[in-house]
């Protein structure tokens, strides 16, 4: 940006600072009604205001410049608050440029605030905003993962129902990452128990397609390289209808129509097997 | 590299993969179980790999190979303690263990290749011990 | 996976069996760091040795380069097999399931690739083989 210089833009920030900071925070006040004091507001002004100064100091003039590197630790924090604490994209972005309306009183004045310096203020501002939405959508994004990864853990539990029988009863619609998880921790649970028999009861899907029943093909193979055997128990009409219709192959994979079905034939099982020791 | 260790227990050789082998030691086992299975008159063959953290294309092919070779000696092979991290990884790549036996664990396992002893012809018609290797 | 820069490359000569156990451990070591999942980091692991067998094997020896990713969140690992041997002339054959040139079960390329997230393979006859492969955090 020719003519700009960082110095000057620090300085006119300073000598207006109050009149900006007014304007600033009225703006946001009336954006905000209710979402936050005009103290914190006023204090998070402060903040991000000492920051764009203290950057400008250093001879930022863009918001990637190293000088800045505090105001965007201090935005991005900022921002993340602001997700989880439940803004909108719109409440959060406001915050940043609103400081606009600070500016515009810069144009109004008779103390020569130049175009060039102006204008370097206003881009100046439009990267913060900018970066502060960003932050936003990422902290978001982080807070829907994380959440994922919880309601994932929650949804899957693998329960003993005898000696050497474990099963897992799957609720709600599967999907590849979902099945995933309950692979693992069905086969975690087979080595941690010393169970023998796996039971995959699937009364609670409502439908099962060509990825999903793919994995649960999947974990019985694998269950039989670890040494043990798995039944799938609860299949519906209509998903019985599915896989022969997709053409799935389930091949010499056992399966229950119901849960007890399936205990019963682990527990007979588990009794050949001890018999047949003497 | 040194050689994997074999045990004999009974008439069960034991052999327990604690290392990551080189495709050298790998075939270098293949062999000297062959020649273990020969020497003692081994009915069973027990390969804990509860210590592999990955099983490949080329450790897959030497366990279905040790089965095979066992087989033709009229020894049975149980694979145990295969994590489920490998597992899971052996079916997405699509390898299988042919003829393989598994267990979960080394107690499961010989309790797999207890049976064949006690019922093998010879000892349920002449008495004799099963463990006379 | 050109859009993200490796932060630091570790280079490995693949001219023995040992290099490939030792390929093996390098890569484990960085998809632990990398935070990849205990599957994922098998995954990872077993193609890398699957490749790196590759290498030695049909390549003559070549070398591994190994980096870690970033990308936002997620972290990853990239693993880069290259050789001057003979290449591949028809990559497709070479990419189905049960087709091997060696005595192998031929599930080496085709089988390393389900287990990766990325994977690229850039080879010619003549010209050498460089296969590289990479898996993320979650």
């Amino acid at each position: 940006m020719p003519g700009a210089d960082a110095a000057r833009l620090a300085e006119i920030l300073e000598s207006r600072r109050a009149d900006i900071s007014a304007a600033w925070l009225d703006a946001v006040i009336t954006e905000l009604r209710g979402r936050t004091t005009r103290s914190e507001a006023e204090r998070e002004q402060g903040e991000i205001l000492d920051a764009l100064v203290g950057g400008l100091r250093h001879g930022g003039l863009r918001l990637t410049d190293p000088a800045f590197d505090g105001l965007r630790g201090l935005l991005a924090d900022l921002s993340a608050t602001r997700a989880r604490l439940g803004f909108t994209p719109r409440e959060t972005a406001v915050g940043v440029f609103a400081l606009k309306e600070g500016l515009y009183t810069l144009a109004a004045d008779e103390q020569g605030t130049g175009l060039v310096e102006l204008m370097s203020l206003v881009r100046l501002v439009d990267d913060l905003g900018l970066f502060t939405f960003e932050s936003f959508a990422a902290a978001r994004e982080a807070i829907i993962a994380e959440q994922a990864e919880q309601l994932l853990e929650l949804s899957t539990p693998v329960v003993k129902l005898w000696e050497g029988v474990v099963a897992v009863p799957l609720v709600g619609t599967l999907d590849s990452a979902r099945t995933q998880v309950v692979m693992e921790k069905l086969l975690q649970t087979l080595v941690d128990t010393g169970s023998e028999h796996a039971i995959i009861d699937i009364t609670g899907v409502p439908a099962v397609d060509t990825q999903v029943a793919q994995h649960l093909l999947k974990t019985v193979v694998a269950a039989r390289l670890m040494g043990a055997e798995c039944t799938i128990s609860g299949i519906r009409p209509q998903i019985a209808q599915t896989i022969v219709a997709l053409g799935i192959e389930f091949g010499d994979i056992s399966t229950k129509a119901t849960l007890a079905d399936a205990l019963v034939a682990a527990l007979r099982a588990n009794g050949t097997a001890k018999s047949a020791i003497g | 590299m040194d050689a994997v260790p074999i045990l004999k227990l009974g008439s069960t050789l034991l052999v327990s993969i604690q290392v990551d082998l080189q495709d050298q030691t790998a075939l270098q086992l293949q062999e000297d179980l062959a020649e273990r299975i020969t020497q003692t008159g081994a009915r069973g063959v027990l390969i804990d790999i509860s210590g592999l953290e990955i099983v490949d294309s080329f450790i897959g092919r030497m366990l279905s190979s040790i089965a095979g070779i066992s087989r033709v000696l009229d020894a049975t092979t149980v694979v145990v303690g295969m994590r489920p991290a490998v597992a899971i990884t052996m079916v997405e790549l699509g390898l299988q263990l042919d003829g393989v036996k598994t267990a979960l664990d080394v107690e499961k396992g010989l309790r797999m290749l207890r049976p064949a002893d006690t019922t093998s012809p010879e000892a349920l018609l002449l008495g004799l011990d099963a463990d006379r290797a | 996976m050109t859009a993200v820069e490796p932060d630091a490359a570790q280079r490995l000569a693949i001219a023995t069996d040992g290099d490939v156990v030792r390929v093996r451990q390098a890569v484990r070591a960085l998809a632990q760091g990398a935070r990849l999942s205990l599957v994922d980091q098998t995954k990872l692991v077993t193609a890398a040795s699957e490749l790196a067998r590759n290498t030695l094997i049909y390549g003559g020896g070549g070398e591994a380069v190994l980096s870690e990713l970033t990308n936002g969140r997620r972290t990853g690992v990239r693993v880069e097999f290259r050789d001057d041997g003979p290449g591949i002339g028809d990559l497709d054959q070479a990419m189905t399931d049960g087709w091997t040139s060696g005595n192998g079960l031929g599930l080496g390329l085709s089988g390393a690739r389900r287990l990766v997230e990325q994977f690229e393979i850039d080879t010619a006859p003549g010209a050498g083989t460089r296969v590289t492969i990479a898996s993320w955090s979650r």
